[in-house]
């Protein structure tokens, strides 16, 4: 097996269109060496995770690229960063460590990316199409633009994905093609008449995420979702508590008209039925906070909150009209929120503590101003990920129960 | 201490994910080791809670083990070991790892340090093995895997 390159590539690899290129192709050659992939196929765009500062290695990368002349060759998007760009002062940091954070951002620019510093590029104006071949960093973009849109992407990360966008080329391997997207293990959902709740959607991403492998999940009897970013949130659940790069729901997603188009033809290697007593338990391992734990803060928006959900939020927002000063955090991205506020649908909004949060996430970075509370949250990613990543209790709730809950001041929940 | 008497070299042909040379004692693990939550990048030690190698140090060890693991952000923390000089000397899979991959041509790439990466049988090799990571004329790499009966000690003792 061995990797078949284009004139192109070689030229590329050759340094015969700049140091930079010829370094992103030596990197991407030797990647796809290490996966087997017998050549390379053109992308027509990239999502960039590479703006969170980890450590000097990171940032000497992109440098190096600047210095080297370096442009991506095709659309490229950037995942959030360490700073809210927009609300300078929202993140607390020391400034030996301010200094790369941000210059991180700004080298990505450098190279021409496009300053979105959001995880749902997909809700953006460089939102792929279906079939594109795209190279995407970021696990809950990348479910999303394989399962949802039918775009096609393995799971990049760290450089590779920079690689990819620096030469207009991906590895011509797995979920780029057709035959690796066929479903291998069935979740039937045994639920009656089930609702399309926001909560059932997160259960069933935290089941299957753990339950999969590497095996793709195809989940039947799942309702129509009220909207794609119900899909989202199952999506990013499962990419949370596991490593699913592509999910198929039967009569839902695009690759998925049919049972028989979503295991193309085959019988799945294994059925797991999913109870409601199954996504209880899913949930229940989120919070072990009781009701009437007293609440520090709410936070949503993980991935980013679209339109579609600020106009969910912003109702409930009047109408429970939180007067206690509990501060609402609402994580989205910055073309949203320009959005947002073009409409002027913020205004007076503040008053209930709500404070949103562009090209950043709280659960990255050092945003939430009281950290010894039980926080509150609608997202099954961010009640995963933040008791380790800044050391918050979390109680997980459907979105109105976070909104009545800071109303009062304490966790209150429909279901008891 | 005792000076260690060979009882045993055993030499393997592996396939270099990323060329170099090393030295150093084996760590081997049964359990693949993901980089990202498992390795603290600027001492070298294993924090992973869930994994049994947990306070053990691969700074300048042979890591032996079956696949890489986990979240692709395990190239940036290979790459920052490698940069601070607490990664491994050189890793040894059974199955190639395309981040672990990454992270080790990046850093060569941007410091100039080439930390092997081999892909071979490491059926047989124990933890404190001398393990010594060569090329062959041919360009594949060569693994010499040395069993030192005595003394016996915890691999995260040595330096």
């Amino acid at each position: 097996m061995t990797l078949e390159l284009t004139a192109q590539d070689r030229s590329m690899l050759d340094g015969e269109q700049g140091l930079s290129a010829a370094a992103a192709m030596k990197i991407l050659v030797a990647f796809s060496n290490a996966i087997g992939a017998q050549g390379l196929l053109d992308i027509t765009g990239a999502h960039i995770d590479g703006c969170l500062y980890h450590g000097k290695a990171g940032l000497d990368f992109v440098e190096r690229l600047v210095e080297g002349g370096g442009r991506v060759q095709v659309p490229t998007t950037l995942n959030v960063g360490s700073f809210d760009l927009i609300h300078p002062g929202m993140v607390k940091m020391p400034a030996a460590e301010e200094v790369p954070a941000r210059r991180l951002m700004k080298a990505h620019m450098e190279l021409g990316c496009q300053a979105t510093f959001t995880c749902a590029p997909y809700q953006t104006r460089f939102r792929p199409e279906f079939g594109q071949q795209i190279a995407w960093g970021e696990s809950n973009a990348i479910v999303f633009a394989n399962s949802v849109i039918g775009a096609r992407t393995n799971r990049y990360g760290d450089f590779i994905d920079l690689c990819c966008a620096m030469t207009g080329r991906a590895p011509a391997w797995g979920l780029h093609l057709s035959e690796n997207r066929r479903g291998r293990i069935l979740f039937a959902l045994d639920i009656a008449e089930a609702e399309p709740s926001d909560s059932l959607f997160v259960g069933v991403g935290l089941i299957i995420g753990q339950a999969s492998g590497d095996r793709i999940p195809v989940i039947a009897g799942l309702p129509q979702p009220r909207d794609e970013d119900q899909l989202k949130a199952l999506g990013a659940a499962a990419a949370t508590t596991g490593a699913v790069a592509l999910f198929h729901a039967v009569g839902i997603t695009p690759e998925a008209n049919s049972l028989d188009e979503a295991f193309h033809g085959h019988a799945p290697d294994e059925t797991i039925r999913i109870t409601q007593a199954d996504i209880d338990h899913a949930l229940a391992r989120l919070s072990g906070v009781p009701d009437g734990t007293p609440l520090a803060a709410v936070s949503l928006g993980t991935p980013h909150f679209s339109h579609e959900e600020w106009m969910r939020l912003l109702p409930l927002l009047r109408e429970a009209a939180p007067g206690r000063g509990i501060p609402i955090y609402v994580n989205t991205g910055r073309a949203t929120l320009t959005r947002l506020q073009e409409e002027g649908a913020l205004a007076g909004m503040e008053a209930f503590g709500l404070i949103p949060v562009a090209d950043t996430c709280t659960y990255v970075t050092s945003i939430l101003e009281r950290l010894d509370g039980v926080v509150m949250t609608n997202s099954g990613k961010w009640a995963h990920y933040a008791p380790g990543n800044i050391g918050v209790t979390v109680a997980f709730a459907e979105m109105k129960d976070c909104i009545r809950s800071a109303a009062v001041g304490h966790v209150v929940r429909s279901a008891s | 201490m005792t000076q260690p008497v060979a009882t045993g070299a055993v030499e393997r042909l592996g396939t270099f994910q990323l060329a170099g040379e090393a030295d150093g004692l084996a760590l081997v693990f049964s359990q693949p080791l993901s980089f990202w939550g498992g390795i603290d990048a600027e001492t070298g030690e294993i924090i992973d809670h869930s994994h049994p190698g947990l306070g053990q140090n691969v700074a300048g060890m042979i890591l032996v083990m079956p696949s890489g693991r986990g979240s692709s952000s395990s190239s940036s923390v290979l790459a920052e070991a490698i940069r601070r000089g607490t990664a491994p000397a050189g890793i040894l899979l059974e199955r190639p790892d395309p981040i672990l991959a990454v992270g080790a041509i990046v850093a060569e790439f941007l410091y100039g340090i080439s930390m092997p990466l081999v892909v071979c049988d490491i059926a047989g090799i124990v933890s404190g093995d001398r393990v010594a990571i060569g090329t062959g004329a041919d360009g594949r790499a060569i693994v010499r895997a040395k069993t030192e009966s005595l003394p016996l000690r915890s691999p995260g003792c040595f330096p």
